[in-house]
């Protein structure tokens, strides 16, 4: 059963619903549930921001390695480059992150103009 | 100011401040975040409604990609299921941490269970990062001011993306789609309460490549998770030292 198999107009929407919507929510529900249950100030919760900030950086360092569309043109270490000239101007300019995106994006589109 | 200075303990007013820190930043942050996505969901077929539908049940990002590259495989019901489980589990710990930093003893549990269908990534990074400067008892107003606007903005924007995005110009399209994870590091980074959520950062982008290389199917999972591991018991380790 794939999302071609009925040829209705609510077949794609019930398939995003199960595929998509179930497996999405069902884990920002048992969160809620879970998070009744945790001492605020516990350790556990230390722990679980670690984990939480750990997946979300991972999600981040896909988006730059390897990612979609137009961006996939630009070689890896001009990606790479850009992030950390981005990072050092974010982190000693008093931690502005419309400062660190703009010299972000200064260092990747000079990169992809000339070529490099 | 007198009028805000008089009506700043209602929900009302915290839920606008939500919305106006939306304003703070650039609709073309959204769009970034947009121009890969939709383009993807057109050209695996997927119509305007139907895109907007996904954004709508879904909403976070990785979870609507992963859906539609089961599609453009042609994967079945449940291999796509099963795919899309894998990759929201983030949201489990998401969730758990953001919960305690909204909640006093009369929120009501339908209320949390509402608002954590909008816990996505950037929605989460803003509310981190801006919590510090809101009151406890506001702060689920707060936060569904500025996520019920962040996903309406987005929902409009689509509409605008889906017609462009094959039109755009390659150097156009690359600067939009590499502000997403730029503004995902600073904010990330800047909302963080402690160093071990420092480290996880670290460690969850240093270990990305590996986890790619050796576990392609499930390396958001193994990265994110062995780095926050690897970070908290770094940081507990740091602590005890310095106790000492």
């Amino acid at each position: 059963m794939t999302i071609a198999s009925y040829d209705t107009w609510w077949w794609p929407y019930l398939f995003i619903l199960i595929a998509g919507w179930l497996p999405t929510n069902m884990w920002r529900y048992l969160g809620v549930y879970l998070a009744g249950t945790i001492d605020e100030n516990s350790e556990t919760l230390v722990f679980v921001r670690a984990v939480a900030t750990g997946l979300m950086a991972a999600v981040i360092a896909k988006l730059v390695l390897y990612p979609e569309g137009a961006l996939a043109a630009s070689p890896v270490w001009l990606r790479l480059g850009a992030m950390g000239i981005g990072f050092t101007s974010y982190y000693f300019t008093g931690k502005k992150v419309y400062i660190g995106v703009a010299f972000a994006e200064l260092v990747l589109i000079a990169g992809m103009l000339f070529g490099i | 100011m007198q009028l805000f200075s008089t009506i700043s303990d209602t929900n009302a007013h915290w839920f606008l401040r939500g919305v106006v820190c939306l304003a703070s930043i650039p609709a073309i942050i959204l769009m970034g975040a947009f121009v890969g996505f939709v383009g993807l969901a057109r050209d695996a077929g997927f119509t305007l409604a139907q895109t907007e539908f996904m954004v709508f049940t879904i909403w976070a990002l990785p979870s609507k990609v992963v859906l539609i590259g089961a599609v453009l495989a042609k994967s079945s019901l449940v291999a796509t299921f099963i795919a899309v489980c894998l990759s929201s589990f983030r949201l489990l710990p998401m969730v758990v941490a953001i919960v305690p930093e909204m909640k006093t003893d009369k929120t009501r549990k339908s209320t949390l269970y509402a608002l954590s269908h909008f816990v996505a990534v950037t929605g989460w990074v803003m509310a981190f990062d801006r919590f510090p400067k809101v009151p406890r008892a506001h702060r689920t107003s707060f936060f569904a001011g500025l996520v019920f606007v962040l996903l309406a903005s987005n929902m409009a924007l689509a509409v605008v993306v889906y017609q462009i995005a094959d039109d755009l110009p390659p150097l156009v399209s690359a600067a939009l789609i590499f502000i997403t994870p730029l503004y995902f590091t600073f904010s990330l980074w800047g909302s963080a309460r402690n160093s071990s959520a420092h480290y996880a950062m670290i460690a969850g982008l240093a270990l990305t490549p590996l986890f790619h290389h050796y576990l392609p199917q499930v390396d958001i999972l193994g990265a994110g998770i062995t780095g926050g591991l690897l970070a908290y018991f770094t940081a507990r380790v740091m602590r005890r030292k310095a106790a000492q």
